[in-house]
Formats: C-alpha cells, structure tokens, sequence
C-alpha cells in the first residue's frame, strides 16, 4: 500500500526538508506553520483569492488547494525562494513601480508572474492579466502590478533618490518595500513563537438569538489539548467596546443574546493542533432563535424587534445640516429632480483576514494585531479587560489591507484574554468566513434627493434622507451619520439645503468605517439628480457641474467659508479628456448597435481629520550619538503609505536625507500617538506634526540643511531623557468648530477634491458594462509622492468600480470570495490620474488628504456613463447585468 | 486523517470499495473546508498510473481521470474541441486550471460548471470503474441533479471517453458572468456546428448554469439543421420555445430568471456566430 507516513520530505526552494505533518494537510499550512516559511499568505483556503500561490514545476498552484503528499517529489518555490531562482529582478521592478501597497497579495503576485516571465520574459498587458488573473489585490487597482511585471525584465535604472530638502514631490519607492516583495513582512498571522497556544472562537449561526451553554468543563475534559474555555463570564472589565466611547454598546463575547451572525460568544484555546481539529459544531450550547430583522425598512417597522432597549424604534442617531428655505427654493426651481437610491452592503475584502497574537511582558499586555488604530486598540482592550491604559501595548503587526474596518477591534480584546488567562502567547487567525460574517461593512443605504436649479442650470435647492442600515453595533454609524449631511451636497454651491440621515440598528453585520464613511452613498443620490438636471436642462453635464463648483469664498450649508477650493480646477481639467471621451463614444456608436459607449462624470469632496472633533498627531524624532536620524512615526502604514509620505515630509522640513531616516513604530510604547488611520488624516494631520518636528530639528541642529556639518556636532552631545542627543516632539491637531443644532460650525480645516470622468461600454443585449477608461482628476494641495498618489487613485477607483458593478454582501449567503465579487485584473478601466495642486496652507507643504476622496466620484461617474451609453438610469446597486438590463428597457420603454 | 495515495488503479479501486472519498485536484473538496483539515479516509487519484492525459485511439479519444484543465488548453485537439479549451480558460484561474481535473467538474455536479456544456456537446460519455466492474454511459444520464450523479458506493470516475463521431465541426462556448476573471456563471453556452457552405448541416447546443443540471437543446438542434449559419433569425423561434422547453433557471444572487432566459438566447446566437467564424 502507497499509504504515506510522516516525515514526507518536500523540496522547497532548492533544500530538501522532511515534513512531520499529515500528508493530508493543505500545503499552505505546512510551508507557513512547519517551515516557518510565512511569505506564502493564506487569504481565503478555497483558491478565491490567490494570494498562496506557489510554484509546483514552475507552474503556479495555489497552496491552499495542494495537499502535501501532491506537493511530494515536485520542485516547490515561494516567495522566499525567488531570488534563487533568478527573480530578483521581479521583486525589484514591484518596488520601482509601486505595484506593493499593503503587501499581502504581493507574494502571490509575484509567484504568478514568474511562472509567465519564465515563458514570456516580456509580456503583454493581456498576459499578464490572464496569468495573474487569479491573485486578488484590494488595494492597488492593479495597474501597477501589471507595470511592473511588463518590464521586469527592461534594463534596470536605479532607483530615485532625493536629494537634501527634495524628498518631498520625488516619485520615490516605498521606504518600507522591500520586506513586502521579499516574504519578511510579519502581518497579523505570521508570528508563530514556540508555545502559543491557538485561539477559536464559537460564534453565533443565526442572526438574532438568545444561548445557554452546557458544561464547558465536561466538554474541556472530552477534548485533549484544549486548556481554556472563555466565556463572558471571564472578562474582567467592561464587556462593551465602540470606537465612538459615548455610543459603546459591543460586547467582546456576546453574554445571553448575539445580534448578529457571526458574533463571538466563547473562545476555545489550546494546543495549536488540537484546537485547529476541533470540529466547534460539538461545542455545548443551545440556540434560542429570535425575530430578526436585516433591512431599514423592515427595522423602522412598528412590530420590529428592539434591537438595543436603549435606542427606540432601532434608531442609533441621526445627523442634519440645514440652511436657507429648501422648500421653497424647490417649489420655485425651474427645474427639479428627484431619485431614490439604494445601495448594497460592501465588504472590505483586504486580502488578509484579521490575526494577531498576544502575551504577556511582566505584567503588561503585549498585542501583535493587525490594525488601523494602535491606541483605540489600547483603550479598548485595556477597558474589556479591566487594566490601566499602560498596562497594555499595542504593536501593529503589517496589515494586509483595513479600509476602515481595521479601526474597530476585533480579536484585540479576545487574544489579550485568552493570554491573561493562560499566560502563555496567543494566536488567533480568522477564516475567511469569520471575517466576512463578523467585522464591519459599509452601510447599505436607501435615500431620496430632490434638487432644483434655476433656468441658468444654477443649483438652488437640494433636500436629502437617507436611511443607513447600521447593522447590529454602534461602531462608526454617529460618524457615517454626521458625515453624510455635511457632504452631500457634493462640491458645489447649494443655497437652499436640507439634510439628514439616520443610522438604523438591523441584525445584519454591523457597519461602520468604509473609505467614505457614507459620503460614497450620497454622492450617489447627488450625482444622479444633478445628471437628471442637466440632461432635463438640455446642459453639457461637466458644464453644468462646473457652473456649480465651489469657488473660493464660496460658504458651504454648514456655515464655513471654503478657501483653497480645488474643484473647479478638477473639473476643468476633464474637459480635454470629457470632448476626446465623447467623440469617440459618438464615432463608436455610430456604427455600433450592440453594444453602446458613454461618458460620465462626477465629483467629490471630503473633510480630512474628525468630524468637529479633535484629531491630534504628535511626531517625535531624534538624533543617536552615532548621527542616526531616528523618526518615532505612529502613524499606521495599511498600505497606503504614511511610512514613506511622513519620512518625505519630515526630512524635507529638517533639512535632513530622506534616506537615512530611520522609523521607528508604530508602538504605543514606542511612538506617540498619531491617532488612527482613517478619515484621510495621516498626511495632512500626522504630516503637519512631522514638518512642525523636522522644522524643530532643525532649528536643534542649526542645520542649514547644506551638508552634514551637524554630524560632527552631535558625536559628544549628552543623552537626554529619551536616550537622544536632540530630540523634538510637536503635535498638530487641525483647528474645528463643532455643528450646531442646525448643522452649522466649521467641521474641518481641510477639505480635499476630486472629479472623476468615466467611459464605458454597455452590451444592450446582456446589460454587461466594462469600464474603458477612468481618468481622475484630484486636488492635492501638494503631492508628496507621486507614485504612491497614484496607486491611492488606482486603488480606490477600483473599489469605486466594484461598488457601482459587482459588489453586494448578502448576510448569510456571500460569506466567501466566490459568492462575494470585488474586481479582478481584467475589470479595470485604464486609470489616468491628473494632480493639481492648488496650496492648502493648513497642510504640510500645502498637502492635503486623497485616501477617501479617490472612491467617491467612480461609482456615480460610471453610472452617469451607463447612462450615458444606454439610457438606463440604475437606482439599486450593484448594477449588476440584469439590473442595468432591466433599466435600459424601462428606459427603451418611456 | 488516512491519506492514501496510491500509483496502481486497482490500488485505488480496492480503497474506493472501502468507502475512502475521493479526491483529485482538490479544488472543490479542500474550499469546503473553509480552513480545516481533511477528516477520515481519503483516496487521492492523483499518483495513479495511466490516468492523467488525452489519448487518441481509432474510434474515440480518452481524457483520463486526473487530466488538469490545463492539460487540456496544452493538448492537440481537433476543432470540435475548442469549446472545451475555451471552457477550460474560464475555470477558475490559471492556479484552478494547474490542479482541477475535467472528471472533477463533472463529479461535484454543479450546475454551474464550465466544462459541461463544452462536453455535453462532443456526447462525451463517463467510464465509472468499481472493484469488479466498469461502465460507460452518457454525461447526461451521469449528473442526474444539482450535486447528484450516478456513481454508485465504491464507483470511481476513471475517464470520459469522447467518441470522433462526435467531433467534428466546430465549437465554441460562452460564459456570462458579473466580472473577468474567478467568476462563476450567471449562463454558460456551448455549440458544436458542421457546416457545408455556410448551412449548418449538423448541431449541438448545450446550456449551463440555467437548470439543475446542464441541458442540450435537442429540439433546437433539430431546428437549426439545413439553415445558414449566418441568420439567427431563422431560428429565433425554435430557440426560444426549445429554452422555455428544457430550461428551468432560478433567481439567485448573479440574476433572475427573466433574465437568464434572455440571455441564453443571445450567448447562443453568439456562440454560433463564434464557431461559424472559425469554420471559415
């Protein structure tokens, strides 16, 4: 009999290593917790997402799909063979190009793109996109991948580097790239010390129900290995986190109901083997099923289940911004609209599922998670767990894609349980399932706008409600709801306004941050009206929207005079490219009856830093005896660059070579806090404290940023009390006004623009839409890199494009990569980004935030471009083909 | 866990009378799992001899159990197979390709698997092996329902033997689906056309993802004989009334059901015009 036996060896990357694990286990598995080779990532175990993917022969598999005793005998190479194997110049064209942002996927990619370059040592765009086809990124849109697989093998310039004072505008690689490229990275999984023990959760089946637990101790007893069985009978603190600390209501294991499917109410720890065997489905509990509800409109019912005792008929909050006569100026509208629009819940979808581990250093707390918010994470844990703030650090692992989701936590406050209690390090990795079924999402919404404007095509009046379903937790829905009314006006002048919108408790997965933070959905409603009117008025629609852009000394429905106004510029810079979009379009359909093209356009703004609130970022930096320039950055790089953009931003105001900064964090017992990466804050807020300490530096130094004199200088300086010879910290928090009662205040200091043009194609027979060409037009005040502008405007385009064609997350049906579809290689248009820079003199530099601002205008620009095309006006997204089918004929049919 | 993996088919039969489950490329079976291991008695196919690859003999071609999908894209096949290639490119992903087998596709029975429709239309019929004995019978009577087919207890699909009446002409296959790559279909068509002079002389038209299980349009085949190739019109009809015949589409999250039907009709017309284009 054939029946292999432990000790299979396997030949990794050139060196022959015998294996002790089952030879049914899946490959990735064994490479990750055998061999510690832990460049291969796992992002879904079902072969979805690609990101394993690993060479058998040469042939790309994916190691999630091969079991070991397949991968027996075959020639295997990862990631962290490459080199080896002659790729070396792979890894560094992804560094050139910027095709790593979080660097999750990276690996995968890479793996994918060797197996072609082997063959095809200079590939075209469509086979690069064929063969790499299989590996999901969320975060780069793509085109950069594809760029630097075409010319991997182009003759190698060197890379850029900035000269003294010129960091800040250089098109440099990423400071922080190359563990990404070369399997290093440690993110949320991929610490696995000896002796940590293995933490599942038991999570609820249904979504709203009421448990009793058997006899956990005789369950204990019947399973060897199993050493902890927690309960919210087991947690110290206060069993409610929320990052909002006012609306707190999220308990970190559910106590006599869940409300949610998905949600977490025991956690079982042991030995790694044992507990990964487990089969959960045996664990002692009884399920006592409640009503639910998962829609706003089913929650707002009178009969409806009270989700919360506190917050009558499931209403969290509600936000509203209001001014002149909104009523009157409609009646009085030459023109009017009106749209109901509903749009789906979205998943993030980063490609890695949260992880992390957590021990215990003396008596304080160490978690290693991924993470968008180090000291949220802090506090949060701290207060769950019943310990001083100081008694806990947080040290983000890399993460593997956040998009807001990453700034609630998750497994924070379990692993740093299970750890106190056990006292030993413990690990935790979520499936993919778990992290679809249990984390945030981006509110699902239903809104009405009604716009008039005068016989001009100048917009009088605009009314919005929206209903944002907030699913069964607090988290970020005060934020959405607050945001919404602010923003939805889009950039534009808007005498008459009248906003609101309320976040609704359902069942479903609770919603919180999502690049946007709601403004995506309302810039929908927005966006469609203002197309009804201009299509009505018989306006070019790019004229109509630049008749209406902000100006500055334009004062916005909340009050606030705007200076610095970027949107005309934006728009007006779409106008070479709208006339070209369009002549083409018309030369195509004239001869196309299938299949037709359009254009459309939309726009967007965006309040960087917190709502009315305070947001601080403090930097410090110093100088080591040895000369070292070492930069205390807390600002948590998720991939979208803050590691290289403050370290540019820092050197340049400290006169200092960007290339010799060392980084340091973050950590909360390492870094200051440089509050959380959302709301497009980092490079304006924590950029603002970096230039304010680089120009203390170098006021220290007396450095003239000429030369390196200082270094001598410093060699027989004494230490001060953080172990520098000099050392500054300076923090900046952006100047606001709260809103009052009527939505009126100065919300932010700085508020970013965009415009977004896009041309599509519609099959008339098959509502099929493939987006051609996306070109994107952003203020930045001041670009600090261009390339990694770029790859924020790829990335979030493409989230954009999934939200407006693919992207629906149905509760209990879409918990996987299959069922739930974000965009692939071939369904992105070819991006073109235009910069302008227009000087925001509260930001760094004039730099002000673009992380959220580049998704808002892609969803309603490609609608406005179906429509276009097509006739059809889509009001429920995704539009996917059998909606945009259905309209085009109730179009074709008026 | 017991993992068997053995090199000789009767290795593989004696373990599959004993109840050991079957796996092949793994590309159903492991995602299942969602991260947990295999349990009981698995029988890996994949190190059996002879099993993997296209042969061609006098009468048929066989492709053996264990033959990826990629092995298919790379083998040398006759027109009437470029449906099946191009099927074979729409499986999953490059990766999926690499280790899905054809014979796995048709086992997990989906209604929505990209190689049966490209197979439905070559008449491809299944060798199933036990102990103690060997079968052949046609694809269609195989799949009997949504994740259902004839294999009976300790029954192993050992290849799909393609008879070379069934292979000539030309063929294609197309998928909807909501995005490029990684998609699974919202409708899925396959044709086999022989044409003389622009007439279609003989014809197979299979549908997928529109019915439990994968369906030819046997009426409309008939209906299409003695036409040119290059007027859908001529056969609207017949397509339309042989679709509300012998599909049975469902609303689900990719579509409804209004719409599958519609746009099975339009995937065919273009499937047609397809293969017509290669048979210039």
């Amino acid at each position: 009999m054939t029946r292999l036996t432990p000790n299979t060896p396997l030949n990794v990357n050139g060196v022959v290593r015998d294996i002790a694990a089952p030879t049914g286990r899946r490959l990735s598995d064994v490479l990750r917790d055998e061999l510690g080779l832990t460049g291969t990532k796992i992002g879904c175990d079902a072969g979805d997402c690609g990101a394993c993917t690993v060479l058998l022969d040469g042939e790309p598999v994916c190691a999630c799909l091969t079991t070991v005793a397949q991968a027996r005998g075959a020639d295997i190479t990862t990631v962290e063979g490459l080199p080896k194997a002659g790729y070396a110049v792979l890894q560094a064209s992804f560094l050139r190009f910027g095709a790593a942002q979080c660097g999750i996927c990276t690996p995968g990619m890479l793996m994918a793109a060797a197996a072609l370059i082997r063959k095809v040592p200079h590939p075209t765009t469509q086979q690069v996109e064929d063969a790499l086809g299989g590996v999901l990124c969320r975060c780069t849109g793509y085109a950069k991948i594809v760029e630097a697989v075409k010319r991997a093998n182009d003759p190698q310039p060197k890379p850029l580097k900035a000269e003294i004072g010129q960091a800040v505008g250089a098109r440099l690689e990423r400071l922080d790239g190359q563990p990404k490229v070369d399997g290093t990275e440690i993110f949320g999984a991929d610490a696995t010390p000896t002796g940590a023990l293995l933490v599942r959760a038991v999570r609820s089946p249904h979504f709203h129900a009421g448990f009793s637990f058997g006899d956990l101790a005789v369950w204990q007893a019947a399973h060897p290995g199993v050493v902890s069985v927690l309960t919210a009978a087991d947690i110290p603190g206060v069993n409610c986190f929320g990052t909002i600390p006012s609306f707190a209501d999220q308990p970190a294991l559910a106590e006599t109901h869940a409300r949610l499917r998905g949600e977490a109410v025991a956690l079982v720890v042991g030995d790694p083997d044992a507990v990964h065997a487990l089969d959960l489905a045996g664990f002692p509990i009884t399920w006592l099923v409640l009503p639910h509800v998962l829609t706003t409109a089913e929650a707002l019912a009178k009969a409806a289940p009270q989700i919360h005792a506190a917050r009558p008929g499931n209403i969290l909050t509600s936000g509203h911004v209001q001014c002149g006569d909104t009523q009157a100026a409609l009646a009085a509208a030459a023109l009017t609209a009106e749209v109901t629009i509903e749009t789906a819940y979205v998943e993030h979808a980063y490609i890695e599922p949260e992880a992390g581990i957590a021990w215990m250093d003396g008596d304080t707390l160490v978690v290693q998670a991924c993470t968008q918010a180090p000291v949220m994470d802090q506090e949060e844990t701290a207060k769950v767990l019943g310990l001083p703030k100081h008694r806990v650090r947080i040290i983000p692992s890399a993460t593997g894609g956040g998009f807001g989701s990453k700034l609630d936590v998750s497994l924070q406050p379990l692993i740093g349980l299970a750890a106190m209690v056990t006292g030993r390090p413990c690990r935790m990795v979520y499936s993919r399932a778990e992290s679809m079924t249990s984390t945030t999402k981006r509110h699902p919404s239903y809104a009405v706008a009604r716009a008039g404007c005068d016989a001009d095509g100048q917009i009088t009046a605009l009314m919005y409600r929206g209903d944002f379903n907030t699913g069964a937790y607090a988290s970020w829905g005060p934020t959405v709801a607050g945001r919404v009314p602010v923003h939805a006006s889009g950039p534009y002048k808007t005498p008459n306004y009248d906003a609101s919108a309320r976040a609704v408790h359902t069942n479903g997965p609770t919603s919180g941050a999502f690049r946007g933070f709601g403004v995506p959905q309302a810039a929908l409603a927005q966006e469609t009206v203002y197309e009804d009117l201009a299509l009505a008025g018989g306006w070019d629609p790019l004229a109509f929207r630049i008749r209406n852009a902000f100006r500055d000394g334009d004062r916005a429905t909340f009050g606030q005079v705007l200076h610095s106004t970027g949107i005309g510029e934006c728009l007006e810079a779409l106008q070479a490219p709208w006339a070209a979009a369009k002549a083409r379009a018309a030369e195509w359909n004239a001869t196309n009856h299938h299949i037709k093209r359009g254009v459309g356009v939309a726009s967007c703004w965006y309040g960087c830093g917190n709502t009315g609130l305070p947001n601080p970022s403090t930097i410090r930096a110093g100088i080591r005896q040895d000369g070292t320039i070492v930069l205390h950055q807390g600002a948590t790089d998720i991939g979208q660059g803050s590691n290289t953009v403050i370290s540019q931003i820092f050197a340049d105001a400290a006169g200092l070579p960007v290339d010799q900064i060392t980084l340091i964090g973050p950590d909360t017992a390492l870094t200051p806090d440089c509050g959380k990466t959302s709301a497009s804050r980092q490079t304006f807020v924590t950029g603002r404290a970096a230039q304010k300490a680089g120009e203390a530096l170098r006021a220290k130094l007396s450095n003239s940023g000429e030369g390196a004199a200082w270094r001598g200088r410093v060699a027989d300086m004494p230490l001060d009390a953080l172990g520098y010879v000099v050392s500054v910290e300076e923090t900046y928090d952006p100047p606001t006004v709260p809103l009052d009662e009527n939505g009126q205040g100065q919300p932010y200091a700085v508020y970013g623009y965009g415009a977004h043009m896009a041309e599509v194609q519609v099959d008339l027979r098959f509502g099929t839409v493939k987006v051609l060409e996306l070109v994107a037009a952003h203020d930045l005040g001041r670009t600090i890199n261009p390339m990694l502008a770029e790859g924020q405007v790829e990335g979030g385009v493409a989230q954009g494009l999934g939200m407006a064609l693919m992207e629906e997350y149905i509760p209990g049906r879409t918990e996987n990569l299959h069922d739930y579809l974000i965009p692939t290689f071939g369904d992105m248009p070819k991006i073109r980004s235009i910069f302008i820079e227009k000087p925001e003199p509260e930001g760094p530099f004039g730099a002000r935030g673009l992380g959220e601002h580049v998704l808002i205008p892609t969803a309603p620009a490609i609608l406005n471009a179906i429509r276009n095309a097509s006739g059809a006006r889509v009001t429920r997204l995704p539009a996917l083909p059998y909606r945009v089918l259905a309209a085009i004929r109730e179009a074709g049919s008026d | 866990m017991t993992y068997h993996r053995p090199l000789q088919l009767n290795q593989a039969l004696e373990l599959a009378a004993m109840g050991a489950r079957v796996l092949a490329g793994g590309t159903d079976i492991l995602p299942a799992l969602q991260g947990r291991d295999l349990t009981g008695t698995v029988l890996d196919l994949t190190a059996v001899t002879g099993l993997r690859g296209i042969t061609e003999s006098a009468k048929r071609y066989r492709i053996g159990a264990t033959t990826r999908w990629s092995d298919v894209i790379a083998a040398d096949l006759p027109a009437a197979f470029d449906a099946l290639k191009q099927a074979a490119h729409e499986v999953g992903s490059v990766q999926i390709q690499n280790s899905g087998t054809v014979a796995g596709n048709i086992v997990n029975a989906s209604p929505a698997a990209d190689g049966v429709p490209a197979l439905l239309v070559l008449d491809a019929d299944v060798e199933l092996s036990g102990a103690n004995s060997k079968r052949l019978i046609p694809l269609a009577e195989f799949i009997t329902g949504v994740r259902r087919t004839a294999l009976l207890p300790g029954e192993i699909v050992t290849a799909l033997e393609i008879s070379k009446s069934a292979t000539s002409g030309v063929s294609a296959f197309q998928k909807l689906g909501a995005r490029k790559y990684l998609v699974i279909s919202i409708a899925m068509v396959a044709v086999r056309l022989v044409l003389h002079n622009g007439r279609i002389e003989q014809a197979a038209v299979a549908v997928g993802a529109c019915s439990p299980v994968a369906r030819r349009l046997t009426g409309f085949e008939a209906a299409l004989r003695g036409l040119n190739v290059a007027q859908p019109s001529a056969w609207r009809a017949a397509l339309q009334a042989d679709i509300t015949a012998r599909l049975d589409p469902i609303d689900d999250i990719r579509a409804n059901v209004g719409y599958r039907i519609n746009a099975v009709a339009e995937l065919i017309d273009q499937a047609i015009a397809a293969a017509a284009q290669e048979g210039e």
